[in-house]
């Protein structure tokens, strides 16, 4: 097999792209965003819950997509829930940076986000694990309602 | 003389003539299965831009020395020889363009503009590229004409049987493509025709997909306009064509203003050359022109016919080798395929296939293929597409089936 599809399509990314978690509605989100790609098709629909100081009580995703966006939003959702708004902020420059190749060593609190760091080779496939956190980022914001947010600007 | 090429052309020698087949992608030989997107070029038309770089090059219809005499001529033959491409009457009824989606825009400007009011409907498929769906949604927005869709049935043709009651007098346009860039269908353009002017519409063909491919002549066909993009066929990016019947392009306003294309100028109106040169306003794409013709005489060496032929060939053997992978779904139809094949698998995403087939170097291509409705239609967010060209092989296809083997097996 090729190194770079290996280093891209890791055995994690592929379990979690196979078996999403936190896939499924989130019945008493405060927020709701769906975010797609329409360079692809992609979507995601994200459901956030925050505890009274705002951090991310829980958080549940659906839609469809390739295995880079599936996993990517799986594994976020895994890593996001019960972080303070001060954490996810800081999780989400420190992932953007590791797709991005504007960091040599990836920081240890990304944890298990970093196997997406194969990402970084294929620039065309940056905004498919973006995806999910561009939703999330989106849901910071807005903090309640619904929201929808494209990796292509309008 | 295409009967005799169908029996002597040497595929492989072919290949020799594209220089950049020889490439590497990933430390891999290139398979290069997007010929749909845009084709390679062979060295003819690369040395026919190097030379009309080194040896004519100049402005066209104005200098009067003798460059810009070689550049006008060499301009002004490339148009007579796209016109007999593709049968028309007359040089005169052929627009240079930057490619089909100009040429397209150009007819909803000009053409729409003019003659369509509130209430008229333009005719289009379901499995127009986008190309041939905006510039009409932006014409409707701008008069108040409505659009109307012919339907597509799952094996990818159109459902000519809804034709009669989407063919009424409102219709001022019938505008669809001849081969579908996602599907591979080929449409019966010249029944097509023949029914929207029974009921006095005019009929737009886009030609992008098919104008490299096999033989066409717009007389036989019945359209009257077509549009087609060199960098499909061979040549150039950047240069295209309208085709449009006479008598019509003569009654259609300019549509860019500028140099080139006007009789006299005051500083309060103008008046206009006749057709073409009335919608070639400013200095055109005269390398591009001439690089398309140079691409056209290539193509005429070996044959429509037996381009084509080659082509279905290898669309059909891609189709029956790709239906041995577990989890394929093949879009389109069976029989009467152009150069493409689309597919789905379940086993993977088509950007994962297309990421994947890369790094082996096999270009295909994965996404909506600028199809969205299309692909909302079956019930896809994209595909995956492999299309042909003359140059490709049946062995480039055995490959391909095993790297999608490969890729079955690593995303299952």
């Amino acid at each position: 097999m090729i190194p770079e599809i290996e280093e891209l399509y890791q055995e994690v990314i592929l379990d979690h792209s196979r078996r999403p978690r936190n896939f499924g509605e989130l019945a008493d989100a405060a927020v709701r965003v769906h975010g797609d790609n329409p360079a692809c098709g992609d979507e995601i629909h994200l459901g956030v819950k925050f505890d009274a100081s705002g951090g991310l009580e829980d958080i549940k995703f659906t839609g469809h997509g390739c295995a880079i966006s599936q996993a990517s939003a799986s594994l976020m959702t895994m890593k996001l829930k019960g972080k303070s708004r001060a954490e996810v902020t800081e999780m989400l420059r420190a992932f953007h940076d590791l797709v991005t190749d504007e960091i040599s060593e990836a920081p240890k609190t990304l944890g298990d986000l970093r196997v997406m760091k194969g990402v970084r080779k294929f620039p065309q496939r940056v905004k498919c694990a973006m995806l999910p956190w561009r939703a999330v980022e989106q849901a910071l914001e807005q903090g309640a309602g619904e929201a929808s947010v494209s990796t292509e600007p309008a | 003389m295409h009967k005799i090429a169908t029996t002597i052309v040497d595929w492989n020698a072919i290949r020799e003539d594209f220089p950049i087949l020889r490439e590497q992608a990933h430390g891999h030989p290139l398979i290069y299965f997007d010929s749909a997107a845009t084709s390679q070029k062979p060295r003819a038309v690369i040395d026919t831009l190097r030379r009309y770089y080194e040896r004519e090059n100049a402005n066209v219809h104005r200098g009067l020395h003798t460059l810009s005499s070689r550049a006008t001529e060499a301009y002004e033959k490339s148009r007579q020889r796209v016109a007999e491409y593709i049968g028309a009457a007359s040089a005169d009824e052929i627009i240079f363009t930057r490619g089909t989606t100009e040429s397209i825009n150009l007819v909803a400007q000009a053409w729409g503009g003019k003659f369509i009011r509130d209430g008229d409907v333009i005719l289009l498929t379901v499995m127009e590229h986008h190309s041939n769906l905006v510039p009409w949604q932006l014409l409707a927005e701008r008069t108040g004409a409505r659009l109307r869709f012919v339907p597509v049935l799952d094996d990818g043709t159109l459902d000519l049987e809804q034709l009669p009651s989407l063919l009424t007098s409102e219709v001022k346009l019938f505008a669809f493509t001849h081969i579908s860039n996602s599907l591979g269908t080929i449409n019966p353009v010249a029944e097509l025709c023949v029914k929207a002017h029974a009921i006095g519409a005019l009929t737009l063909v886009d030609a992008a997909q098919s104008v490299g491919h096999l033989p066409i002549n717009v007389r036989e066909l019945g359209c009257d306009f077509l549009a087609f993009s060199g960098h499909k066929m061979c040549g150039p990016t950047g240069i295209g064509a309208l085709y449009g019947r006479a008598e019509i392009l003569d009654s259609m306003p300019p549509w860019h203003g500028g140099g080139e294309m006007i009789v006299s100028v005051t500083l309060e109106k103008s008046a206009f050359k006749k057709a073409p040169h009335r919608f070639e306003a400013g200095t055109p794409n005269i390398a591009g022109a001439i690089g398309l013709a140079a691409a056209i005489d290539y193509i005429e060496r070996i044959g429509r016919p037996a381009i084509f032929e080659h082509d279905s060939q290898l669309a059909h053997y891609a189709a029956e080798r790709l239906a041995e992978l577990p989890g394929m779904h093949i879009l389109g139809p069976r029989e009467q395929r152009g150069a493409l094949v689309g597919f789905v698998m379940d086993a993977a995403h088509p950007h994962d296939l297309t990421t994947f087939a890369d790094q082996y170097g096999l270009a295909l291509r994965g996404g909506h293929h600028c199809n969205q409705p299309l692909m909302r239609r079956f019930g896809v967010s994209g595909t995956t597409r492999a299309s042909f060209y003359f140059y490709n092989t049946t062995e480039e296809i055995d490959r391909m089936i095993e790297i999608l083997r490969d890729a079955v097996r690593f995303f299952s």
